[in-house]
């Protein structure tokens, strides 16, 4: 086991186990730190993937400004404990079973999916480091256009997000 | 050094999105339920991240970066929608929002 294994398995652990805590929690603000949590996690498997720029654009936008959103939301409306209800009898007996049957089919597909790749492609075999210019290279000139139609995107979403939340005169 | 093969961060990200689904029909709370659409977008862009490092390709992390820019509006639209729902339903609770149900 050298050093890259022990980090994936620590952070693939940290994050799993947030995934799981995210589930298993009644209060909706649990939820949202445990997710938190899977968030910078990932950041880490992101920067042994080569990826600073993504990572960095991890923590401050999905961990900083997107759970802080949740965080804010959550304290606004004043969520208490989730309510149980009781499932139908088909989510009951067919669920576990079926939801154990997809993520098996996942996990051994995408398992598989390389086995043929040579190892010199392989993850972290940093013959080639993807530096944050070439990222912002193939940014600001292959995908300009879709660079720009996300700002429209946003302005969208500011405007929507003002007219949903204004309350009624 | 040996290094940590991709198919290892695939199965993860695998794994990351079954949990996502499994909250997303699980839980019972609007908010939670949109916790479970990020956790998905997490493992997908995961999966992108462990590709694009697979084949030395770029455009996998600049679509990430796009996933990221549409998860951030998503948020801002959805949590403007559960305010709304609150305030019509006095609850956060997904089985109170049944006007649509057959």
């Amino acid at each position: 086991m050298s050093l890259p294994f022990i980090l994936f398995f620590i952070f693939a652990f940290v994050s799993v186990a947030g995934a799981l805590f995210l589930i298993l929690a009644r209060e909706p603000i649990h939820s949202a730190l445990s997710l938190i949590l899977v968030m910078m996690s990932l950041a880490v498997l992101y920067l042994m993937l080569g990826a600073e720029f993504i990572a960095a654009v991890q923590i401050i936008v999905y961990a900083g400004a997107i759970m802080v959103l949740f965080v804010f939301v959550i304290m606004l409306l004043n969520a208490g404990t989730e309510e149980r209800t009781d499932f139908s009898k088909i989510a009951k007996y067919a669920g576990l079973p079926l939801g154990i049957f997809l993520l098996l089919e996942l996990g051994h597909w995408m398992a598989h999916s390389l086995i043929g790749k040579t190892p010199a492609n392989g993850a972290g075999s940093a013959n080639v480091m993807v530096s944050t210019r070439d990222l912002s290279m193939q940014l600001f000139q292959k995908y300009l256009f879709p660079f720009e139609a996300t700002s429209i995107l946003i302005l969208i979403a500011i405007l929507g997000a003002l007219v949903l939340a204004k309350r009624d005169e | 050094m040996s290094v940590v093969p991709v198919s290892y961060y695939l199965v993860l990200s695998a794994i990351l999105f079954g949990l996502g689904v499994v909250a997303f029909v699980f839980k019972r709370n609007i908010i939670t339920i949109f916790m479970a659409i990020e956790l998905m977008l997490n493992a997908v862009n995961l999966a992108f991240v462990a590709f694009a490092r697979a084949w030395n390709q770029l455009d996998g992390l600049v679509f990430v970066f796009f996933v990221i820019v549409v998860a951030a509006a998503e948020a801002a639209v959805g949590l403007a929608i559960v305010i709304t729902v609150y305030q019509n339903r006095q609850s956060l609770n997904i089985e109170r929002v049944n006007l649509l149900k057959f």
